[in-house]
């Protein structure tokens, strides 16, 4: 027998006859519905280049010195973003200072000091279901608790005239706060959760308290993490629309917040307000907003990938 | 022409199973190693390979006889898993894996460009170091290889001589619509077999088979590679020496030195290899003074 | 009293002393994870009390199964109906549109794409999800309804739901495609393999073993995906118009239940009117909606994770 007339199995596939193994067909088919994975993968990059281009031809149109001076106008070749930049810094400012330290010790109190019993995991759950509420409810919370100072039952908290903080930069940003709180906290955790025990260890064999160790050991350590995951969350804030429009932020102003109290537009109002006008050259206006609220964000996201790269880095040395 | 295309290989395919392949084409396999006298199922011809650049086996030539069982023996890292994945290149999914050498099963280089894994897997089956049934039903599991591989005769029939070949049927016959994860390990580990047998493969690779199992499940799937080397050809990584010296008929033993490189030190007759080893390391080793 | 007198005593107390400032800390962390808390109970007590406030004056038989929905008009009219099917015909259209994108991008991620790929593909993918909705809006203005309205269907208006669906579409492909990724890279290797070892190819082990194995947790990305598209609110604002419309042509202007609440809250509307209650009757249905889709949602997941931890 010669090994020509071998049948060779491995090189087949073919097992014993009452098999119909039918390589090709299967590998035709592998090939095929490889082919479209890449297609399906393919659109969603394809449409976000579409995006970006149909921003980008009208996004330069108005774009000068101007556009980020003047306050909004009738006339779209004198109108400008001024107004909402400032508005939103504002607004980021405040959200930032209450959200950090809010957020972080809720990380902290979840990881480092709750037990493992069901308040805990009644509290776990609920941050999960937070996540998920639309953020128009949110606005509506913030509408009643923070522009009116009521739940909508009994008395609403007023100081003097005032109730609430009324349709101000701090209803926005306690508003936006409560909607990041989730995302900052389980952005948290996870920096704590990398944190690993044996310096805990380390920490409490020589005597340390459980604050000494978490402020001095456990948090310096998490503080890259923490900070990145603080930042995606106020880029998320910075694009959010709804719950600001929700608690009455204006979609037309021509001046500038001076304190927390003061009425304010931000980024994507002000584009949302050029976008509902008819006249193609606000929706050019409307682009160019875009490209500095995508800028902007691009930004921040650059920052918080950079902080993750270079602070992790010296931080596990 | 996806027709055409199948119909050619098909046609290929019946011309060469009327040379009866169950039987006869091993035996010029014997002219490449014309110090053995049995038959050679796969001949492993100055293997290395590395992985991402690092090595992990050097320069390894074995000759696997045919429907017997054969043992790589070792200390743990000595590359013998890895060797075994290479009868049936398993390996070939980590990515980064490079490979020199050959390995010829019935005379055909397994590693040639235009051999398909995946003919070259349904022909040599695999049982792993973990149970690892799929999440389907025990009939399912046994059936899944033979639906893939278009299995034309009784599938009920092809389940149940499969699970009565594992020593399993009598365990599971009234359940066979249940879990294959409801099972205990050891049934788990035979399902597994039973399901490798299935698709009627030329070769069953095992992978440490009774490493997570109890002693008696682990004896019952010994008396059970004892049974099926009359059927198959079996190689069996173990680091287990007495269940090698139980069921194998040759033994291969490999080491990795300093550099962590695996290489075969001895290859011989298991009771050879267990009673009068030609190297002092193979010695050193069953005699327990390292691994 | 006297701490020099008895050392060890002192320092006794000293841990004492300590440990109520550690346990202040305690309690001022918890207050701090109570914040999450009380904003649930926050939104649901504001949701209830002005919402049955306005049950108080409309029937909730009347709410959930009238026809037209006009309560700023003189004949008013508050059949929630068509904002529901309009969220729902933008919701489920936009899932038409993400479930196959995402599910075929989640199994070429994990499935086919080499490491350097995937770490090019996956920040890409998930960069759509990260863009402002109004982006989505201006686009679907923009782009979409005139590149339908010139090439598919020259007799619709300024704004359709299909527009919408569109865009909400892509903004949740992330959703599918990163948990369906991650369902996927769940599977134990050791089911692959033995797919592999039984002569599988990767389309047989894709399809038969780790897809099945990961549905759970594919489904899971489906319904939160379906139920951030339902909460999804200045896309649709924008593309979808302000029409309440009980229709299912996707060719029609609709209104969301989200667009609604916004239209309100831009118009002048005063306070306490049954008008203005009418945000917080369909805020309090949509809250339920989604609350519902995430509970299943987060369930399905944990269960998928016990199977393989």
């Amino acid at each position: 027998m010669s090994s020509e007339n071998n049948p060779s199995r491995v090189r087949s596939g073919l097992g014993s006859s009452d098999f119909r193994t039918n390589l090709a067909f299967r590998h035709l088919k592998g090939r095929m519905f490889y082919l479209l994975c890449l297609f399906g993968s393919l659109v969603g990059i394809l449409l976000l280049v579409t995006l970006i281009n149909d921003i980008r031809q009208d996004g330069f149109s108005y774009m000068s010195k101007h556009f980020f001076t003047n306050f909004p106008s009738r006339k779209p070749e004198i109108a400008g973003f001024h107004g909402a930049i400032m508005g939103t810094l504002w607004v980021m400012g405040i959200v930032a200072i209450t959200s950090f330290p809010i957020g972080v010790g809720a990380a902290l109190y979840l990881e480092e000091y709750a037990k493992r019993n069901k308040l805990t995991s009644l509290i776990q759950t609920n941050i999960s279901n937070l996540a998920g509420v639309p953020s128009i409810v949110f606005g509506i919370l913030g509408l009643q608790l923070f522009v009116r100072g009521t739940i909508g039952y009994g008395p609403a908290i007023c100081i003097g005239e005032q109730c609430g903080f009324g349709r101000s930069v701090m209803s926005g940003a306690l508003t936006l706060t409560l909607l990041i709180l989730p995302i900052v906290i389980v952005a948290a955790q996870e920096a704590i959760k990398s944190v690993p025990p044996s310096i805990r260890e380390a920490s409490y064999g020589v005597g340390a308290t459980k604050w000494q160790t978490v402020s001095s050991h456990v948090l310096p350590q998490a503080m890259p993490g923490i900070m990145t995951g603080m930042i995606l969350a106020l880029s998320r804030a910075i694009g959010e629309t709804a719950p600001i429009i929700m608690i009455g932020a204006l979609t037309f102003v021509a001046f500038r917040p001076e304190g927390p109290l003061d009425p304010f537009t931000a980024m994507p109002i002000q584009v949302l307000n050029w976008i509902s006008r008819p006249q193609a050259a606000f929706h050019d206006l409307a682009a160019t907003g875009i490209v500095v609220l995508l800028v902007t964000l691009l930004t921040m996201n650059t920052i918080a990938v950079l902080i993750r790269v270079k602070l992790g880095r010296s931080s596990s040395r | 022409m996806i027709d055409s295309a199948s119909e050619g290989i098909m046609d290929k395919g019946t011309e060469q199973e009327s040379n009866s392949p169950e039987v006869g084409f091993a035996l010029d396999d014997s002219k490449e190693s014309p110090d053995e006298m049995e038959a050679v199922a796969i001949n492993i011809d100055a293997l290395s390979l590395w992985y991402s650049g690092v090595q992990a086996i050097e320069n390894v030539s074995l000759q696997i006889p045919d429907s017997q069982v054969t043992a790589l023996i070792g200390p743990s890292g000595c590359g013998k898993s890895t060797l075994l994945r290479c009868i049936n290149r398993m390996n070939e999914l980590i990515p980064g894996v490079t490979l020199e050498g050959q390995i010829k099963i019935h005379g055909e280089n397994i590693y040639e460009k235009d051999v398909d894994p995946v003919a070259v897997r349904r022909n040599v089956g695999m049982v792993f170091q973990k149970p690892n049934p799929f999440p389907k039903s025990i009939y399912e599991n046994v059936a899944f290889g033979a639906r893939i591989n278009g299995y034309k005769g009784n599938m009920d029939e092809l389940v149940r001589s499969s699970l009565e070949q594992a020593a399993l049927w009598d365990e599971v016959s009234d359940k066979l619509r249940e879990s294959g994860l409801a099972l205990s390990g050891g049934q788990q580990q035979r399902l597994c077999i039973a399901r490798a047998i299935a698709v009627r493969p030329e070769v069953i690779l095992m992978d440490e088979p009774c490493s997570a199992l109890d002693p008696i499940a682990t004896q019952r799937i010994e008396d059970l590679i004892r049974e099926l080397r009359n059927t198959f050809t079996i190689v069996i990584v173990t680091h287990n020496m007495q269940q090698a010296a139980r069921v194998s008929d040759k033994t291969a033993f490999m080491l990795a030195g300093e550099e962590r490189i695996g290489r075969l030190v001895e290859f011989s007759p298991t009771q050879e290899l267990f009673t009068n080893p030609s190297d002092s390391r193979t010695e050193d080793y069953i005699t327990g003074r390292f691994g | 009293m006297s701490y020099e007198s008895r050392p060890v005593s002192a320092r006794y107390r000293q841990n004492l002393r300590n440990n109520l400032g550690g346990r202040l800390i305690g309690i001022l962390l918890f207050l701090c994870a109570s914040v999450t808390v009380v904003t649930t109970i926050g939104i649901v007590a504001i949701l209830c009390i002005e919402g049955f406030s306005f049950f108080a004056e409309v029937s909730p038989i009347e709410f959930f199964t009238g026809t037209k929905w006009t309560p700023l008009f003189t004949s008013k009219g508050f059949g929630v109906l068509p904002l529901i099917s309009g969220t729902l015909l933008i919701g489920l259209g936009a899932a038409c549109v993400a479930l196959p994108l995402g599910t075929l991008t989640a199994i070429y991620l994990s499935e086919y794409a080499t490491p350097k790929i995937r770490s090019v593909l996956k920040p890409m993918v998930e960069v759509l999800s990260g863009i402002p909705t109004v982006v989505y809006g201006y686009f679907a203005l923009t782009f979409v309804s005139p590149f339908i309205k010139e090439y598919l269907y020259p007799e619709a208006g300024p704004y359709m739901a299909i527009s919408a669906i569109i865009v909400v579409g892509i903004m949740i492909v992330p959703i599918v495609a990163s948990i369906s990724d991650d369902a996927l890279r769940a599977v134990p290797r050791e089911l692959r393999e033995a797919a592999y070892g039984v002569g599988s190819s990767r389309l047989e082990v894709t399809t038969r073993v780790a897809f099945p194995a990961a549905l759970s947790g594919i489904i899971a990305s489906y319904i939160l995906a379906i139920s951030r598209a339902i909460g999804e609110t200045m896309a649709v604002t924008v593309a979808a118009g302000a029409r309440p419309n009980l229709t299912a042509n996707p060719l029609e202007a609709v209104q969301t239940m989200t667009a609604y609440i916004v239209s309100v809250s831009l118009g002048d509307t005063p306070h306490g009117t049954i008008e203005f209650k009418t945000i917080f009757a369909v805020g309090l249905t949509l809250f339920f909606m989604t609350l519902v889709m995430n509970v299943i949602s987060s369930r399905i997941t944990k269960r998928f994770r016990e199977v393989y931890d």
